[in-house]
């Protein structure tokens, strides 16, 4: 449920590189035992130890259990062609300090702009006010926790101008129109992020972490007589500028002018329920909306998921495991640590077959008496942390491509995908292909375009009848919304067999 | 912040931006405050208050162009440097003649009668107030069903306040106040647990409906209790008007400016074409009292007029803004929509759902998407089987699929039933002859 969130005046969506600003410094901190990696994130927000001791005993003094401060810093910058030219950029920059109070399942949350103790004491104060009972905490001392390691950087985005990248929209808009004449728009863009994250709890526990993230996108629009047909394609990681390089600029012209030719010939199949071969990559998205979602623990802790009492049960054929993991290396979806200061892990949610493990907060992990999952993230430090996924994705299975295809008298082979959604309770869930095959006795047929496929959670994921040997990760810009809150992840799959969905079609 | 200290941020941003080099700017002031309660099983689950504030700009320098934004705000010298920076950045970029502030001419010059988008009330709510609210609705229901499994509800509530400044003349300020309330019920039915969801709000705390909300929730989640999928086939489709913007945005998408300009459009020189049925009449109407989309001037300072966008099915006007205007050789008339208002039908829903011989009733939407240089679409459906004028059990887990050139045309009647919740007043409507998959 949303109710209460409303996003005013999202501001543009971000920065131009070289208009980093450093927020004022504070005095340094006194204390002798901090590394010089926290001391420099402690400067970075103006705070000492000791405010910070001040604020989260502020948050505590109504009797929470546990109360978390989520320092954020975060730059981003969008550069964009349209029409033959880099003709903008847009930049963002956004910077305050969440403050969360938990009292048993209960939260009360509220942010500050401001990191000057009056604005942070009077935000920790709203958020004090989930509980009602007197002051019994005591401060526990300082320790930190190093981040993990996941993404690689060589140049920061902070240190690349915006006359670095205009040369690759401009390279990325001519080889697209340069591959095919029946190209007629194109519009690019780079979308770079960089945030500075500093966690600090009741436990006394401080990490902190630095996120880059960039995507390159690119959308296609050929016309052939009166016909306009579009795609788009885009690829993310969390690294940086180095990654924005040619072989990437024609990695993305050649896939969006090859999707885009595709359509013109493109049919809409039968109504109803068929065969649905999904292709490895991008097809991960029916883990995502399928299961992923479903196995989010704060729905299950409300028993409002259509999955909320098959813990250890049998769901699945024996050769699927599904794995939630926020650990591959540069992956969008990755965290060097979660938004409420835990590791982050490969998380198998079916093993063998049975359900494993849900996706887990702190407050559901707790809950469900288990470990965090490191699932527990936030749009920014104006939201909560809920359960979310990350890199959601199946390993290989035992079949071959042909195999799957050998199987099938008439049904669909999709592997291009726009969006997805899925319906928490009664477990329906659909995805939007933007592209794909009819598969006729064995054989892929005639391209597919614009269906909306459904099915249910559960049924489907016991209908994955074959899984080919050919898992792959996709890296285009996938985001995923929950309760207004916007999160960067990742999918993938081997190509499956799904034995039936229904398909959205012609009558 | 006062309105005063506003536009004082805001001219001397303004100044900033044109003393390090740019010929003209345009400059934003926005604050915003909400709080939220939300409640489950006789207990707070969530307290959350919000207090933003945030400097955007728009510059154009040399004929280039760009925008930023940032909220920090209180040190005066970083927020200069950030503009000065801004400034430097965009010079990297490429020439676009054709980006400019709009005509002084179009800009809104004052004088409007008050269009009442804020309650005073909102500085008087208090957090006992809020939480008793959300418990109110959460109680209507809690227990009253041995099929329910949770019940949430919540209250909020809250301000948001633009005030925007360009260098070549522009003042002005918008803001408005809003109350909402919500209640969502999940119910057991076999493996299945069904949702129901409902909602309202107001940008008056008077005017809020804050009675049967949980009743509401309830009773739309326990009526999908055996939901099931029927055959494929071709049939009449009610959509219903809270949901119906998902099938209207696809088209208001497509007569937007930068859609047309960039081909990415199924309604490119479709100006004084049938593109729906005589029963499709759209005004966008800016001035409507207390309208949650009323204002006098859009988001480039832009006075809006009231417009007629479709009559009896003829497109009359595009969404157009100062930027694509000039690309299209075309008069800018605002690329934002502000109220929807349609024509009535005679009917009310049920009215609507007794001239169904064979169809279903839309209730929910389940993703699915439109190709907007095409037109084709396809969504995920949930709702009612209705034959011979009865609505007989719930569906769900079925695609309607079609293209919007075509299912426009097909729309048979509006309802008498405008949704007021919304900007976009869009009633139920009947269309006919619709793809449905299912089984």
């Amino acid at each position: 449920m949303n109710l209460n969130r409303r996003t005013f005046i999202k501001t543009g969506s971000s920065a131009v590189a070289g208009v980093m600003l450093l927020p004022s410094l504070a005095g340094s901190c006194s204390s002798a035992v901090i590394s010089e990696n926290v001391k420099e994130y402690l400067d970075h927000f103006g705070v000492t130890p000791e405010i910070l001791r001040k604020i989260v005993s502020v948050a505590m003094s109504r009797g929470g259990d546990y109360a978390d401060l989520f320092f954020e810093h975060k730059i981003s910058n969008a550069l964009a062609l349209q029409d033959g030219t880099v003709n903008r950029a847009f930049s963002n920059i956004d910077y305050g300090v969440g403050i969360r109070v938990l009292k048993g399942d209960q939260t009360g949350f509220a942010y500050s702009e401001s990191v000057n103790e009056k604005s942070m004491s009077d935000a920790a104060l709203m958020a004090a006010n989930i509980a009602s009972s007197g002051n019994s905490f005591s401060a526990s001392p300082l320790t930190e926790k190093a981040p993990a390691s996941f993404y690689e950087l060589k140049k920061r985005w902070e240190d690349v101008s915006v006359g670095e990248k205009v040369p690759f929209l401009q390279m990325l808009n001519d080889r697209v129109f340069s591959l095919d004449s029946k190209v007629v728009k194109v519009s690019a863009s780079i979308n770079d992020e960089t945030s500075r994250i500093m966690f600090y709890n009741s436990e006394g526990m401080l990490s902190w972490d630095y996120r880059p993230l960039v995507s390159m996108s690119v959308v296609c629009i050929m016309q052939k007589g009166s016909q306009i047909e579009n795609s788009y394609s885009s690829r993310s990681f969390r690294t940086g500028f180095e990654w924005i390089s040619e072989s990437l600029v024609d990695e993305l012209s050649a896939e969006v002018v090859n999707n885009t030719n595709l359509l013109f010939d493109a049919v809409k199949p039968r109504a109803g329920e068929m065969p649905v071969v999904m292709g490895a990559g991008g097809s991960g998205i029916l883990l995502h909306e399928a299961i992923g979602h479903t196995f989010e623990a704060d729905f299950n802790r409300k028993g409002t998921s259509i999955f909320s009492d098959k813990m250890g049960k049998k769901v699945a054929a024996d050769f699927v495991n599904i794995i939630d993991d926020g650990t591959l290396l540069n992956n969008r979806g990755s965290l060097n640590i979660d938004d409420e200061g835990n590791e982050v892990q490969k998380t198998y949610l079916v093993k063998d077959g049975v359900l494993n493990s849900y996706i887990h907060d702190r407050i559901s992990a707790a809950y469900y008496g288990v470990n965090p999952t490191g699932n527990g993230r936030r749009q920014d430090f104006r939201n909560m942390p809920l359960p979310r996924m990350r890199a959601t994705y199946m390993e290989a299975g035992p079949f071959t491509r042909e195999e799957i295809f050998n199987n099938i008298d008439y049904g669909v082979y999709v592997d291009q995908f726009s969006n997805g959604e899925v319906k928490i309770g009664a477990g329906d869930f659909t995805f939007f292909a933007k592209s794909g095959y009819l598969i006729e006795k064995g054989k892929l047929t005639q391209p597919i375009k614009d269906i909306n496929i459904i099915g249910n959670g559960p049924q489907a994921l016991a209908d994955i009848t074959m899984a080919a040997d050919d898992y792959l990760i996709d890296n285009s810009t996938w985001s995923c919304g929950k309760d207004g809150q916007t999160v960067p992840v990742t999918c993938g799959l081997p190509s499956i067999l799904v034995k039936k969905l229904t398909v959205g079609g012609t009558n | 912040m006062t309105a005063k200290e506003k536009q004082r941020l805001a001219e001397r941003a303004i100044n900033i931006a044109l003393d390090s080099g740019a010929q003209e700017s345009a400059v934003i002031i926005s604050d915003s405050k909400s709080s939220a309660v939300e409640v489950r099983e006789g207990k707070i689950d969530k307290l959350e208050q919000s207090d933003q504030m945030g400097l955007s700009i728009r510059l154009l320098v040399d004929n280039k162009f760009s925008a930023h934004s940032t909220n920090r705000l209180d040190d005066a010298s970083e927020v200069k440097r950030f503009i000065q920076e801004a400034v430097s950045a965009t010079r990297f970029l490429s020439e676009d003649p054709l980006r400019a502030l709009p005509d002084p001419g179009l800009y809104y010059q004052g004088g409007g009668p008050d269009l009442k988008l804020w309650d005073e009330t909102i500085e008087s709510v208090d957090p006992r107030t809020r939480i008793d609210a959300a418990f109110a609705a959460e109680k209507e229901i809690a227990g009253s069903d041995e099929r329910i499994i949770s019940v949430s509800a919540g209250y909020s509530d809250g301000y948001s306040n633009r005030f925007m400044v360009t260098s070549n003349g522009f003042r002005g300020e918008k803001a408005n106040t809003f109350f909402g309330m919500g209640a969502s019920v999940s119910v057991r039915s076999g493996e299945a647990r069904p949702e129901g969801y409902w909602s309202e709000n107001s940008l008056f705390y008077n005017r809020l409906q804050r009675k049967g909300i949980g009743e509401k929730a309830l009773d739309r989640a326990i009526r999908k209790i055996g939901q099931r999928k029927i055959a494929s086939g071709r049939m009449s489709m009610i959509v219903e008007n809270r949901i119906a913007g998902r099938l209207l945005g696809a088209v208001i998408t497509a007569m937007n400016g930068s859609s047309i300009q960039q081909k990415n459009s199924f309604l490119i020189d479709a100006l004084e074409t049938q593109i729906a049925s005589e029963a499709l009449t759209v005004t966008d109407d800016p001035f409507v009292i207390s309208g949650q989309g009323s204002a006098y001037f859009d988001s480039e300072g832009l006075a809006m007029r009231r417009r007629t966008m479709i009559e009896k099915g003829v497109l009359k006007d595009y969404y157009i803004n100062t930027y694509y205007g000039r690309k299209l050789e075309m008069n800018p008339n605002s690329g934002d929509t502000s109220n929807l208002i349609f024509g009535h039908g005679e009917n009310d829903f049920s009215g609507l759902a007794g001239q169904v011989q064979k169809g279903v009733l839309v209730t929910g939407f389940n993703g699915g998407n439109s190709n907007g240089s095409t037109g084709d679409f396809s969504f995920g459906i949930e709702g009612f089987y209705i034959e011979r004028g009865e609505i007989l059990h719930p569906v769900s887990e079925m695609n309607i699929s079609g293209n919007m050139k075509e299912i426009w045309k097909r729309l048979a009647e509006t309802g008498n039933d405008p949704y007021l919740n919304s900007s976009w007043q869009i009633p139920s409507m009947l269309f006919n002859d619709v793809d449905f998959s299912g089984i």
